[in-house]
């Protein structure tokens, strides 16, 4: 096993402890906004190993430098007690929920395998910033420039929404 | 590729269920939230890992696009939070049952 591989299986562990941390954790949501940190990078690690290193830097400044950061905001804002998980359901609903699971999961484990495809060999300077980039000012120039009207109408819709009186 | 595409997958499949659990058993909005993003993050893996193998870089522009939208999406979904805090003091989401049928 390769060093990259070895890098990848733990990557994948500590996003998978990470994200379990996040979800289970009831009593301290700084502590899961944390978790979700934690598991961010470690994913970003793991597009690295997939050659995605413009996508990993971007991950890294998006998700664990804004994102999260937005997160404690509002926490520390709200100043939250403590969450509980909700109400169990039925036994009939638990059951159900099961055997559609199993059942979906069945499918995915038995249809995986044959459905990939090979993987190609990579081209010179693959996933970094200039393969990406000019891809993106070239047959993407549209839903780039599309994007900015989207943060546009989540920068004016954030500020209405949060604004305590319209005038 | 260091590693099958099939554990790629199969890694962003575990991480999409782990954000499914925690949207639909979470009653507090913030981690409701956070287990979204952990969706979209597993999606992203997947993208990337299709990227990988079929060495085309248009995975990676999706997988900018995601970001771009999920980071709009915290952005506005936490400016309700708050609208809604200052509302019903709560971000139980079980005290917002208005549209609930």
């Amino acid at each position: 096993m390769s060093a990259a591989a070895v890098l990848f299986y733990v990557f994948a562990a500590m996003t998978v402890v990470a994200a379990l941390g996040m979800v289970l954790n009831v009593r301290n949501t700084v502590a899961s906004a944390m978790s979700l940190v934690v598991a961010m990078i470690a994913l970003a690690g793991i597009y690295v190993i997939l050659e995605a290193h413009l996508v990993a830097v971007i991950q890294i400044l998006v998700y664990a430098g804004a994102i999260v950061v937005l997160f404690l905001f509002v926490v520390m804002l709200l100043n939250l007690r403590s969450d509980a998980f909700a109400v169990p359901r039925s036994r009939l609903v638990k059951l159900l929920g099961m055997v559609v699971t199993g059942w979906i999961l069945w499918v995915f484990v038995r249809l995986l395998p044959g459905s990939l495809p090979a993987v190609k060999a990579l081209p010179e300077g693959f996933g970094g910033f200039r393969d990406v980039g000019r891809e993106l000012f070239t047959s993407f120039v549209l839903p780039f420039e599309v994007t900015s009207f989207l943060l546009l109408a989540a920068i004016v819709g954030a500020v209405v929404l949060a604004k305590r009186r319209i005038d | 590729m260091p590693v099958p595409l099939e554990h790629v997958i199969g890694l962003s499949a575990v991480l999409f269920a782990i954000g499914t659990i925690g949207a639909l058993t979470r009653r507090n909005l913030v981690v409701i939230m956070m287990s979204i993003e952990l969706m979209l993050n597993a999606v992203n893996l997947a993208l990337l890992g299709f990227s990988r193998a079929w060495a085309d870089p248009t995975g990676q522009i999706f997988v900018l696009m995601v970001i771009t939208v999920a980071a709009a999406e915290v952005a506005v979904g936490l400016g309700i939070l708050i609208s809604l805090f200052r509302n019903r003091d709560s971000v139980n989401v079980e005290d917002v049952s208005l549209l609930k049928w």
